[in-house]
């Protein structure tokens, strides 16, 4: 008993231990933000302005900037993730192609982002060039198309893992009731498995946005890096991510120091928030299911 | 219950530290990227001789700055000097020693890469985003002999905060009135246009990907990925291909005491406009900095050794060594360091 309650205890103290961390990264990026907070306020995610040279500083351009390239990046990369979990979940139960398809798509998430910045700038960037040119817009390659498209396959394992999860936990008994009622496999998955296994997929997608959202080496080599306001997806623009690293090193201003923390600070703010909406979601989600 | 022996003891080995056979000092050091190439190599030889280990961190001459301030160095290296403000905000003095000089070169990729020439307004205006395109009338006007496509110029930039971006700035700041008031100098700028990369590499990298392209890197990454570079008009009005011999030349002016001086724009007859001395930053009196006598007897001795014979090192790396003007200049200032109150170099 006495083993028991020891362990109960390091267990309550680990958890304590992880929110307390949390919180104290919260207090610590405002304390290092302060300067900054203090003189911009909310008018800092508003405004458009940054010029370091003349301690002005305004964060629109890079929030429009990472919330453009990760939902595009969701865009892209949702078809591919969910057929892949499909073909896995429900097609390929088992078998040597299986294992090989998800040693593969495991294989990406565990690549280093810098490779797939280098790959981006090597490969993909001419490749939007030749495309971009096609189009008769300005061809730098580089921008938030190329951005997203390099974002779409880093996060494609991430939606696809835990969407195989899910739906391999769809029970098979109401499955094969379906088969014995005559329905066909495309009429079992949307009748069936995605309605049963969509709260699970929403949070697949979910843990890809937010690493899409967060994302910084490789969308820093293929993003343009330019604090203007993006007018399309051809546009080079900046994301909050991007803008710390690529400043971070050489600020010597305190003000300019502290805005890059403030930038912290957002992007802390909207990771938090996407995630708490995200949880009522897929909370919704699963109510719908028990009442069916 | 072996196999966890053997992790416990390869742990053990792995982060145990290696002592060095005598007494050895360390100095520890932080700062500027540009000069890293230079540093480790004088700083491996340094070691070698008098058996004294430099760790030198390239973090960047604004992290350099920031620590020598905290006190977590010896000593920092910054491109860029620290103005009067700045030096308000140390808790004492400090001083600023010449290393060696670098260039800021145009770079660009045009077919054939022809050899270009530029005037202090057209740069600015390339970069302003008001000349566009590569035929314009203004370009022709300096480049009669040279066939220029009827191509968009595309303006590349550093992304990151730099010393490169601030002598260049601070050349544009010098040559263009609108320059300065729209855009100004510093290491992170608000660019009007382009697209920026990370690094010299990345800046070079990207030039030599997309065509119509310029961009400005340090002499040494357009030599060593064999771009073209322009030449550039100087304050006396003649054209300075860029190399080691006009940068020293280029700082062959009066020279204030503290040395905490620009190259960019100078009166010097044939020195090229775009320049700048790295420094390496202390304490004036090491007490100061939280060093202990001994540790501040040797980083004065570096100080020495590498202004003098450590200089020979410079050229083969494409930096340009302190002209005998500016080495008396770094003389001086380094006899000028005291630890409590007391000159160390004798």
């Amino acid at each position: 008993m006495k083993t028991d309650r020891i362990f109960r205890a390091v267990l309550y103290a680990g958890g304590a231990f992880v929110a307390l961390l949390v919180l104290l990264a919260f207090l610590s990026l405002c304390h290092a933000s302060w300067l900054s907070l203090k003189k911009f306020g909310i008018k800092f995610i508003l405004s458009r302005e940054w010029d370091p040279v003349n301690e002005k500083f305004g964060a629109l351009p890079f929030i429009v900037g990472t919330f453009m390239t990760s939902i595009i990046a969701l865009i892209i990369s949702l078809p591919f993730s969910i057929s892949i979990a499909l073909l896995l979940g429900v097609y390929l139960r088992e078998g040597f192609i299986k294992k090989v398809l998800t040693y593969a798509t495991d294989l990406l998430a565990g690549i280093p982002s810098i490779i797939y910045g280098f790959w981006g700038l090597f490969f993909l960037v001419p490749l939007v060039r030749k495309l971009e040119m096609k189009l008769g817009v300005l061809p730098y390659g580089v921008g938030i198309l190329t951005a997203s498209i390099v974002l779409a396959i880093m996060i494609v394992p991430y939606t696809s893992s835990i969407a195989r999860e899910v739906i391999s936990m769809v029970p098979g008994d109401i499955i094969e009731a379906g088969f014995s009622l005559g329905a066909t496999t495309r009429e079992i998955i949307f009748g069936i498995i995605l309605p049963y296994a969509r709260s699970g997929i929403f949070a697949g997608i979910l843990l890809a946005f937010g690493r899409a959202f967060g994302e910084t080496m490789a969308v820093t080599m293929v993003i343009g890096n330019s604090n203007c306001m993006p007018k399309s997806i051809f546009c080079p623009a900046n994301t909050m991510a991007s803008v710390i690293a690529n400043e971070f090193t050489e600020a010597t201003k305190d003000i300019h120091l502290s805005s890059l923390i403030y930038i912290g600070l957002w992007l802390f703010l909207f990771t938090f928030a996407i995630n708490l909406l995200g949880n009522l979601v897929i909370k919704k989600f699963r109510v719908e299911v028990k009442n069916e | 219950m072996k196999v966890i022996k053997i992790l416990v003891l390869a742990f053990g080995l792995a982060f145990a530290p290696v002592k060095p056979a005598g007494a050895a000092v360390t100095l520890t050091g932080a700062g500027a990227t540009f000069p890293y190439p230079l540093y480790s190599k004088m700083f491996s030889v340094y070691h070698q001789k008098y058996g004294v280990r430099i760790n030198y961190q390239a973090i960047g001459s604004g992290g350099g700055i920031r620590q020598l301030k905290a006190k977590t160095v010896d000593f920092g290296a910054s491109d860029a000097y620290v103005d009067d403000e700045g030096l308000k905000k140390f808790s004492a003095p400090i001083v600023h020693i010449p290393i060696v000089a670098g260039a800021v070169v145009i770079t660009y990729n045009l077919p054939g890469n022809p050899k270009l020439k530029f005037t202090p307004d057209v740069i600015a205006d390339i970069f302003l985003g008001k000349i566009t395109k590569w035929n314009d009338p203004r370009i022709k006007a300096i480049n009669p002999d040279v066939k220029l496509p009827d191509m968009a110029i595309v303006v590349v930039h550093r992304s990151d905060g730099s010393g490169t971006t601030f002598i260049f700035s601070d050349y544009l700041s010098k040559v263009s009135e609108e320059w300065k008031e729209k855009v100004g100098r510093g290491k992170s700028l608000n660019w009007p246009v382009g697209l920026g990369a990370k690094g010299n590499p990345g800046v070079a990298g990207l030039v030599k990907q997309l065509p119509g392209a310029i961009g400005y890197v340090e002499l040494i990454y357009a030599l060593n990925n064999d771009m073209p570079y322009a030449m550039v008009q100087n304050k006396s009005g003649n054209f300075i291909e860029p190399s080691i011999k006009s940068v020293s030349l280029a700082a062959d002016i009066k020279l204030p005491d503290d040395m905490r001086v620009s190259l960019t724009n100078t009166d010097a007859k044939y020195g090229y406009p775009i320049a700048g001395f790295t420094w390496i930053l202390v304490y004036k009196d090491l007490a100061d900095g939280g060093l202990d006598r001994g540790k501040a007897k040797e980083l004065v001795r570096l100080l020495w050794w590498i202004t003098h014979e450590g200089q020979k090192y410079a050229e083969p790396l494409h930096y340009a060594p302190l002209s005998p003007k500016a080495r008396k200049k770094a003389e001086t200032i380094i006899k000028s360091i005291t630890y409590k109150g007391k000159q160390l170099w004798e």
